[in-house]
């Protein structure tokens, strides 16, 4: 039996008159790794600073561990929030920042700390200030895996990363996961990248989830029918349509819902093309109607 | 491993393919899911899946606290089922796309021979 860590319902935050989240439910689940994706404003952050006690939600009940995560150290002991821009005391070197981690969590490994420092090649005595953007997020990155922390959130955790750093930090989460199984929230942009980390995907548009699903169950959930139009249209018929796109007469249509193989031979025999959808672009299908709207407001103002 | 079907499936798949080529011999123990998650890059929950998948259907054994092994007879089971479903797989597209250059029975079973010489 899992235990729930999280567990949210209505949670609601606003700003003045703008709903950054807006009326939400869900849970998390122990030991899993989540997906937490969304646009940029659609409300990640937002959720995950509500999570770890940074803000006061305005309205629905919110427990971490249990309890109302704000002001109570018992609960906070037990997360770490990775945000994307780490703040640090100014003339810091990442040496104080390892120095000063097990003062905050409990379950701090300094020796797996010192291993992630030389698998990032993280120059430890130079002052914070005058690392680059990518070492700096080495610096969050390290802190959030050696933590062990039970919660812990990666809030775009590796802005100026090259893909070499970033392979060491899904291998290094993957095995450090396995060996001390904890609940990871991860939210980021680069999302084929991490698909295959996650065991849960939440998907937050414009302040509501509009997908939370199992991961596994997202692959292959969508699919790209293309072809002549005609025989296009009578194969999506009956189905959900997401996205579509025309040229000509021909069509090319995404639809939900999973093809068995009675629909692939039917496709073969209508003479279409069924492409997979990636998580990636499934997402980009499902929140991408603002992205429109913003393209051609912005073609207007050029 | 690619995005459009569920990892899982594919996980145990590799691990059936693996079978049938030999590379896996019966008996033979099979890597841990950490040693799978590790080395697909996937979360051990879905390597853990794929497995099952395996388990349930007879092609590996769990032997508690050693690990997973291949099940005397999966090989000669998973040829059998493959094979029963090698005309929806290989064969259907295969004509769909021969009638559609207007290839007919006979040409097409002569391009197979002659495909078959040559490789």
């Amino acid at each position: 039996m899992t235990r729930t860590v999280v567990r949210a319902s209505g949670l609601t935050k606003r700003y003045g008159t703008f709903t950054a989240v807006d009326a939400v439910d869900f849970t998390l689940e122990e030991h899993r790794i989540y997906g937490l994706l969304g646009r940029n404003g659609a409300g990640k952050t937002t959720i995950m600073q509500m999570l770890t006690g940074q803000l006061f939600p305005n309205d629905g009940e919110l427990e971490v561990f249990g309890r109302t995560p704000a002001e109570h150290a018992d609960v906070l002991r037990r997360m770490c929030f990775i945000a994307e821009s780490q703040r640090y005391p100014e003339d810091f070197t990442p040496a104080h920042v390892f120095t000063s981690a097990p003062w905050f969590f409990e379950n701090w490994d300094a020796a797996f700390a010192e291993q992630l420092m030389s698998d990032f090649r993280l120059p430890v005595k130079r002052r914070i200030k005058k690392l680059s953007r990518g070492q700096l997020s080495a610096v969050g990155v390290i802190v959030g895996l050696a933590s062990r922390a039970e919660l812990t959130f990666f809030d775009e955790p590796y802005l100026g990363l090259d893909a070499v750093a970033r392979h060491v930090f899904y291998d290094r989460l993957l095995a450090d996961y396995a060996e001390h199984p904890r609940t990871i929230v991860l939210s980021t942009h680069l999302i084929d990248e991490v698909s295959r980390l996650l065991e849960h995907v939440i998907l937050i548009d414009q302040g509501r989830i509009i997908l939370n699903r199992d991961a596994d169950e997202v692959r292959g959930s969508a699919t790209t029918v293309a072809g002549a139009r005609a025989a296009v249209e009578s194969f999506v018929a009956d189905r959900a349509v997401i996205g579509q796109e025309a040229l000509g007469g021909l069509a090319s249509v995404t639809i939900d819902g999973r093809l068995d193989q009675r629909d692939r031979i039917l496709a073969a025999e209508l003479g279409l093309e069924l492409a997979p959808v990636s998580l990636q672009q499934l997402i980009v299908h499902l929140t991408g109607t603002e992205l429109d709207a913003d393209s051609t407001e912005q073609e207007v103002a050029a | 491993m690619d995005d459009s079907r569920p990892i899982f499936i594919q996980i145990a798949e590799q691990v059936e393919n693996d079978i049938i080529e030999g590379t896996l011999a019966e008996d033979a123990q099979i890597p841990s899911i950490n040693e799978f998650a590790a080395f697909y890059r996937i979360n051990p929950a879905t390597a853990l899946k794929g497995v099952n998948r395996l388990v349930d259907d007879g092609i590996v054994s769990k032997r508690r606290g050693i690990g997973m092994f291949v099940t005397p007879g999966a090989r000669a089971r998973l040829i059998e089922r493959r094979r029963a479903d090698f005309a929806t797989l290989y064969l259907r597209p295969l004509i769909v796309e021969a009638e559609k250059l207007g290839i007919d029975v006979d040409e097409l079973a002569g391009l197979l021979r002659a495909e078959r010489i040559e490789s």
